[in-house]
C-alpha cells in the first residue's frame, strides 16, 4: 500500500506542483550554464560568475530545487517497484532503506553545494 | 518488450532522472574542483578531453537533455494539449526525435 507518510509534501497535489515549479528551475540553470560553457570559460570568468551574490542565489535554489525534485522522483520510483505487491515483505524493507539511501545522498549534495558556494 | 512508443518515453524518463540523481556526484565534483583552484579548472579541462570521461559526459548530457525534453513535455500536457491517444503517441515520438538531435549536437560539442 502506498501512503503519504514518506511523499514530500504529505500530498500529491502538493508533489506534482512542487516538480514542476523545481524541475522548470533545474531547467533554467542548466540551460543557462550551458550557454555560458558554449561561450567559453576560462578560470577567471568561470571564477567570478560564482563569486557573483545572484548567482550563488540562483545556483542554491538550484541545489535546493534539485533536493525536492530528486525526492519526489525516487519516492515516485521507490513507491512504484519497491513494494510488497512485487517483492513481498522485503520489499516494504528494500524501499525504506532505498528512502534513507536516497535522503542521506539528497544530503549530501546540499551541504556540499553549499560548502561549494560558500566555502574557503 | 513490446511496449507502446508512450509506455517507452515513460519509463525512460524514470531511467534517465535515477541515471541523473547519481550522476549529480560527478557534477557537484567537477564543479568544486573547477571552482577550487586555477590548477582544479586546468585539471578538469585535461580530464575532460580523455576519450573516456568524454563518453561518461556525453551519456550524462543525453541522459540530462532526454529528461529535460521529457519534462518539458510533461508541462505541455498539463496545459491540456496533446492528451488523446493520437497527441501522446505524436508528443512521445517528438520527445525523442528533439532528445536525438540535441544529443548529437552535444555530441559534436564534446568532440
Amino acid at each position: 500500500m502506498v501512503t503519504a507518510v514518506t511523499s514530500f509534501g504529505r500530498s500529491g497535489l502538493s508533489d506534482w506542483l512542487l516538480q514542476r515549479v523545481t524541475g522548470v528551475i533545474l531547467l533554467l540553470w542548466f540551460v543557462y550554464i550551458g550557454v555560458v560553457l558554449l561561450g567559453g570559460v576560462d578560470y577567471n570568468t568561470w571564477d567570478a560568475l560564482f563569486e557573483r551574490t545572484w548567482m550563488k542565489i540562483f545556483t542554491l535554489l538550484a541545489i535546493l530545487s534539485l533536493a525536492a525534485h530528486a525526492w519526489i522522483g525516487m519516492w515516485s520510483v521507490g513507491t512504484d517497484y519497491l513494494t510488497q505487491r512485487l517483492l513481498g515483505t522485503a520489499g516494504n524493507m528494500l524501499r525504506l532503506a532505498f528512502q534513507i539511501g536516497c535522503g542521506l545522498a539528497i544530503f549530501i549534495y546540499v551541504i556540499w553545494g553549499v560548502q561549494i558556494l560558500w566555502g574557503s | 518488450m513490446r511496449l507502446p512508443v508512450t509506455a517507452w518515453t515513460s519509463i525512460t524518463h524514470r531511467v534517465s532522472g535515477v541515471i541523473l540523481f547519481v550522476s549529480m556526484a560527478i557534477l557537484l565534483w567537477l564543479l568544486d574542483v573547477s571552482l577550487g583552484s586555477r590548477e582544479g579548472f586546468a585539471q578538469v579541462g585535461e580530464l575532460l578531453s580523455a576519450p573516456f570521461a568524454k563518453l561518461v559526459l556525453w551519456g550524462i548530457l543525453a541522459a540530462l537533455i532526454y529528461h529535460s525534453v521529457a519534462g518539458v513535455r510533461h508541462l505541455i500536457m498539463d496545459f491540456g494539449v496533446g492528451e488523446s491517444m493520437q497527441g501522446g503517441v505524436l508528443g512521445a515520438r517528438v520527445v525523442i526525435v528533439v532528445s536525438i538531435v540535441l544529443t548529437l549536437l552535444a555530441g559534436v560539442w564534446i568532440w
